[in-house]
């Protein structure tokens, strides 16, 4: 470790990411290294995450995920994290190749971060957007070999005073969503819940009450994906990003958040067992 | 083939340390101070976008006086420092005294192998878990480094503000009577500095912990409305 001092012609600027590429030439993040040619990643299980669903409400966006992991046919890990704030106004969530889409993130982290000490100021949430999408084309090699990372991110823009979620496809196109979305091998689900669900202006408490009940439809459906299980007290991972920031909900809300959904459930399926 | 004259050594570093000194000692002064949520550090700065305090990473920051564009190019050396340790290693293994050193190396370099030396003084400052912990490193033009107890003083007039400091500081006080204090004490008898004349920055134990921030980020400035009332308090102008 030593001070990183640049000629002005060579400076990285605020970026982490081409700090990284000007002091450890060819090394990078592991994502952005270039993969062995002409092999996939056979031979080995790649550890996966799953469902993760984003939706906006009237104040904000709530942004859920799972907490299951597999390899292959099986469960490599109960209660991976799978939703984490990218600042103090911003959520990301990650689907994919578990070990480079966390890598992903904790760069992600640090670049925002970087940016707003270096600079002064914190990027618009745009700029993140973009930021996030470049990092997911960089990805793009270790895609072509199968370890596909697709990220989700939300947060609030204090421009436009309002909850924004944003998409991306591996080879780093950025879309933006404008009320929901969800993504990962269960998220055809978890999307349509939350489409039957949706409607303008819903109050936080009933947009985390929908994206918990996206995640339960999901993992009805979707083996790779976690349900909650109260026996461990492990449960879904529920944020919301406001005018105040990034809050984590405690297991507690979301853990009382699926009580009233199976209730309900309990309630229209007449205690019959279907 | 032309000779270069002969300077004795000694000669030529005393020019230097003048050099060095003089261009510090145009710029205005900045104390820091330990208080009893953390440190506090006060810069009289009259520009709000041209910051002589920063973020470094969580629990470090850093000051600088003299000339701008060389302060502020340490500053950005010290958060790529840290954010690449932090990314390498883990949050936790960032600490104020690796960073001393590296600028304290660097700054010793430059003044006994280039022609300029650096017009600055830097300090860095870490916040420690408790009061015992807390850090600040001051760190001259020629590379030498101080580790202060409880309160430093950088930039021109540095004795006498110093001088004023010793008798004016509190073991344990509160960050209102702490702010008073070092404004007083940077503005000296004769002057009056007011809420636009400072820039005053915290790294606090109590920081971010509500709002949906998680506490980890220390630093704090301390703008507007919050260091004008902190400044018209009870008992103010102490």
């Amino acid at each position: 470790m030593s001070l990183y001092l640049f000629a002005p012609g060579q400076d990285p600027g605020p970026s982490f990411f081409e700090l990284l590429r000007r002091i450890e030439p060819g090394q990078g993040p592991i994502w952005g290294a270039p993969p062995p040619q002409g092999r996939s990643p056979s031979g080995f299980e790649v550890r996966h995450g799953t469902t993760i669903a984003a939706l906006r409400y009237a104040s904000g966006v709530v942004m859920a995920g799972d907490r299951r992991a597999t390899e292959g046919p099986s469960i490599a890990h109960r209660s991976i994290e799978k939703v984490f704030p990218g600042d103090r106004y911003s959520a990301v969530a990650i689907a994919g190749a578990a070990g480079p889409a966390v890598e992903m993130v904790r760069l992600f982290q640090v670049q925002l971060e970087h940016y707003e000490k270096v600079e002064g100021t914190a990027l618009t949430l745009e700029g993140k957007a973009n930021q996030l999408a470049q990092m997911v084309r960089a990805h793009l090699p270790m895609a072509m070999q199968g370890l596909v990372v697709v990220p989700l991110f939300a947060g609030w823009d204090g421009l436009q005073e309002k909850g924004r979620i944003f998409t991306y496809d591996v080879t780093g196109g950025r879309y933006e969503e404008t009320d929901f979305h969800a993504t990962g091998s269960g998220g055809r689900d978890a999307k349509t819940t939350i489409k039957l669900g949706w409607r303008e202006e819903l109050t936080r408490d009933e947009a985390v009450e929908l994206a918990v009940e996206a995640l339960f439809e999901a993992a009805d459906e979707d083996a790779a994906t976690g349900g909650p299980d109260p026996v461990r007290g492990i449960y879904p991972i529920v944020a919301t990003v406001d005018s105040g920031g990034f809050a984590r909900l405690d297991d507690g809300e979301v853990a009382e958040r699926f009580a009233a959904v199976l209730h309900r459930r309990e309630r229209a399926e007449g205690g019959g067992s279907r | 083939m032309t000779m270069p004259y002969y300077v004795a050594p000694e000669q030529v570093m005393k020019d230097r340390a003048e050099y060095a000194q003089k261009g510090i000692a145009r710029g205005r002064a900045l104390v820091a101070v330990t208080y009893d949520g953390g440190i506090l550090v006060v810069a009289e700065n009259p520009s709000r976008t041209l910051h002589k305090i920063s973020e470094i990473y969580d629990r470090v920051a850093f000051a600088g006086v003299g000339k701008y564009n060389e302060f502020d190019q340490l500053r950005v050396a010290g958060i790529r420092h840290a954010d690449t340790k932090g990314y390498a290693y883990s949050r936790d293994d960032v600490d104020a005294r690796s960073l001393a050193n590296l600028y304290a190396q660097y700054l010793g370099q430059v003044f006994t192998h280039e022609m300029k030396p650096l017009e600055v003084e830097i300090l860095v400052a870490e916040l420690g878990k408790s009061e015992a912990g807390n850090r600040l490193y001051h760190i001259s033009y020629d590379g030498t480094v101080v580790d202060e107890e409880r309160w430093t003083v950088l930039g021109g007039d540095a004795e006498v503000i110093a001088g004023r400091l010793e008798t004016a500081f509190a073991e344990g006080w509160t960050l209102a009577e702490a702010v008073r204090a070092c404004v007083g004490v940077l503005a000296g008898p004769d002057r009056e500095l007011s809420a636009t004349d400072l820039e005053v920055a915290v790294l606090s134990r109590t920081n971010g912990t509500s709002g949906g921030a998680d506490g980890r980020r220390a630093f704090r400035r301390i703008e507007g409305g919050e260091l004008a009332a902190l400044l018209s308090g009870p008992g103010a102008g102490g």
